[in-house]
């Protein structure tokens, strides 16, 4: 008979959109051996195990309804820093944010961050994260030296580009569903100040928004752009973009404070007044097709070409700046739709996507683009193009018509050639998953997945969905 | 433990929402017309019973009128408490959470007007009683936990008078209701709803070759009230609802009364 779990132990979980809700066993270890531990209970309970960080992936990748999930937050000391070469050793649950603050007084940053500094670590692996820079630098993946993993197999094993490299390919980028990641190493880049120097302008449509992505891209650190995607007719993809590059050696006259963790705060309140933590609240009510269109339109308008300085973390991070947003949406939440488009194609695609949005009465409440160049990890998302996530409000009302939006969606983005980010997308079917990954790449993650885990101990909702026999 | 053959329903996705339940005693009567409703409304399934066989059927009836997997079986006697929290365990996990539980079991062992049977009383009280205690502590203690859930427990309008003709049913039913409440009280405090339903007669197995029955309805219909007070959160419900206002009549016979009906 089976290890019977207590029940009162079921947690509700939620993804980062709160528009999914699922329960789970949750154990926290505070110890790297109790990863060991974990996977011995879950063969005895016949139960799967799903690896949770800061709970910040849009879809289902942190839940495992009904079983277990070993949230790793607790793993989180940083084991050295060396702030002469600029390489960290980390457990899995040190989040972006202890590393920046850790690594930025001694002249270091990140090379790749996500848009908010909660992610952990073994997450950013996990899924290989990309950031504004993606198209320079890659994605997080590129930047490990080296990362030690615990294998439901009980294998411990040390992987790097050389060691190991097709566990280091599929590991990185897999779901978690290969193993535990115990120490990640990674290279930290140098930079000479704490501000970045940007300059922002509007693109009235969608063909400027992707011709200054890419005239850009040469002389750019970072590059993002903001669409305002309840714009149709012809300022359909109007939006902003904003280029960011490092400050060289002596720009900075003040770089020593500027590195300090204090300057590159974002402040408590907007305006100096207005607590930033009941901003949700205050903009829940607005949160409708109306409120989101005033809204863009008014950023696009008084939207002018300037150039400023700005500290790392305000110009990364934009989605810590109102806290908790993602509850404006309401009960239902909401999900975010990337999709990952070569440069050939992706203006006609995503000027029927969005004209698709609009005619369907659903359009997305923010619009954000990048420029992206493809890596060899082997459940990849990249391309050498660019890629347009778009938040979507979820509602009762909504969700079957969006359902079949979404599905439209995929097929245009498939038919140009496009690939998924599995951090994201909360639709994308086991069909497919195996369209734009290839069989042989499934296949190949199929083999790794039976060596490293022959019981099949490691599954989440995400697996189940994308990797499906179905 | 359901047949290999059948692929585990999908899970959940923010567009696709699914609510899960579990019908425990779901081969036949009241139970069967609730698995079929509550699958017609996208529900994700759970069907306990002891005949396997019935349960491989309405599975497959379900399944196939779905285009997908939407029951899963599971052969459970209610009176094998030992097995019943890991069998909890492996339904939860294979529906991908659990939103609402369904207590259907119930027997009814009649002695005669002037007769004993301890064997049979005992067999009633298994069934109707300690069954649902062993099914609805645990799950009570998972709904607490999560602050979400609904649980719906089949009583009857037997429940609320001690008769002559059947004292172990009615007792074992008067046990249920009163346990439903006090749950009803425990838990309403997290969020969970307890629903205490009250059939009159219902045209099952139950009542075959019974004598005086009236107002016998479908187990169609005692289904569709069900289901209409599970979706309304309410927290008892009597079918056909006239029951309600006879049985308000029938609990305030005195005794000196009561004891001289024979029914």
């Amino acid at each position: 008979m089976n290890t019977t779990l207590p029940h009162e132990k079921l947690t509700l979980l939620e993804n980062f959109g709160h528009s999914l809700r699922s329960p789970a066993y949750v154990f926290q270890p505070t110890e790297v051996d109790e990863i060991g531990q974990a996977f011995e209970l879950t063969k005895q309970t016949s139960l799967t195990v799903t690896l949770r960080g800061a709970g910040r992936s849009y879809n289902d990748a942190a839940l495992n309804g009904g079983g277990i999930v070993l949230d790793l937050q607790r793993l989180n000391h940083i084991r050295t820093w060396n702030p002469e070469s600029g390489i960290i050793c980390a457990e899995p649950g040190v989040t972006l944010q202890q590393v920046w603050q850790t690594v930025l007084p001694d002249c270091w940053w990140p090379p790749v961050v996500s848009g908010t500094m909660f992610t952990t670590l073994g997450g950013c692996l996990g899924m290989n994260i990309h950031g504004k820079n993606n198209f320079r630098m890659g994605t997080i993946g590129e930047h490990v030296l080296e990362f030690t993993a615990w294998l439901p197999t009980g294998a411990q094993v040390t992987c790097s580009p050389k060691k190991n490299g097709d566990l280091f390919r599929a590991m990185i980028g897999g779901m978690g569903m290969l193993g535990v990641f115990t120490s990640i190493t990674l290279q930290m880049k140098r930079v000479h100040s704490g501000l970045l120097e940007v300059e922002a302008w509007n693109v009235p449509d969608l063909k400027t928004h992707l011709h200054d992505l890419e005239a850009r891209k040469e002389d750019a650190d970072y590059l993002v752009g903001w669409m305002d995607c309840t714009a149709g007719g012809r300022g359909l993809g109007r939006g902003q973009l904003h280029q960011a590059n490092y400050l060289h050696e002596g720009d900075d006259p003040d770089a020593k404070k500027t590195m300090q963790v204090e300057h590159q705060t974002l402040p408590a309140r907007f305006f100096g007044l207005l607590p930033k933590s009941i901003l949700h609240t205050c903009m829940a009510p607005f949160m409708n097709n109306l409120g989101p269109w005033s809204a863009n339109t008014a950023k696009y308008l008084i939207g002018r070409h300037k150039t400023y300085r700005q500290p790392h973390a305000a110009f990364h991070f934009l989605l810590d700046y109102i806290p908790d947003w993602e509850l404006a949406y309401g009960r239902d939440g909401l999900i975010q739709y990337q999709s990952f488009i070569p440069k050939e194609t992706a203006l006609d695609a995503w000027t029927e996507m969005l004209n698709l949005s609009h005619r369907r009465g659903l359009p997305a409440y923010l619009g954000v683009t990048k420029r992206h160049r493809p890596d060899n990890f082997l459940l990849s998302h990249a391309v050498d193009g660019y890629s347009l996530a778009l938040d979507f409000k979820v509602t009762d009302g909504n969700r079957s018509t969006m359902a079949q939006m979404l599905q439209d969606f995929d097929r245009i983005t498939l038919a140009a050639g496009g690939r998924f980010y599995f951090a994201k997308n909360s639709e994308t079917t086991a069909e497919t998953a195996i369209r734009f990954l290839g069989e042989e790449t499934v296949v190949k993650f199929r083999l790794l997945k039976k060596r490293c885990d022959p019981y099949n101990l490691l599954e989440s909702d995400l697996f189940r969905r994308v990797f499906s026999d179905a | 433990m359901p047949p290999i053959t059948t692929p585990l329903p999908r899970r959940a996705t923010p567009l696709q929402p699914r609510r899960r339940a579990i019908i425990v005693g779901a081969s036949s009567g009241i139970g069967l017309t609730l698995a079929r409703r509550l699958a017609r409304e996208g529900y994700t399934l759970a069907l306990l019973a002891r005949r396997a066989d019935l349960l491989a059927s309405l599975c497959e009836e379900i399944n196939n009128a779905a285009g997908e997997t939407r029951a899963l079986a599971y052969p459970h006697d209610v009176t094998d408490y030992d097995t019943l929290p890991d069998l909890l365990q492996r339904i939860v996990a294979d529906l991908g959470g659990l939103d609402l539980f369904i207590y259907n079991t119930g027997i009814s062992l009649p002695v005669g007007l002037k007769k004993y049977d301890f064997e049979k009383d005992r067999r009633t009280t298994e069934v109707n009683y300690l069954g649902a205690l062993a099914w609805l502590n645990p799950v009570a203690a998972m709904f607490q936990s999560l602050k979400a859930g609904q649980i719906v427990g089949l009583s009857s309008v037997a429940g609320e008078r001690g008769r002559v003709g059947n004292p172990s049913y009615n007792a074992s039913k008067a046990a249920l209701t009163c346990y439903l409440e006090a749950m009803r009280n425990r838990l309403s405090r997290y969020g969970v709803n307890v629903l205490t339903a009250k059939p009159g007669f219902v045209d099952t197995d139950m009542i075959l070759g019974a004598k005086g029955t009236f107002w016998v309805i479908p187990a169609e219909q005692a289904a569709a009230d069900i289901c209409r007070a599970i979706r309304k959160r309410r927290q008892e419900v009597y079918t056909p609802a006239r029951w309600r206002w006879v049985m308000l009549i029938v609990r305030n016979i005195p005794s000196f009364i009561f004891r001289r009906l024979i029914f």
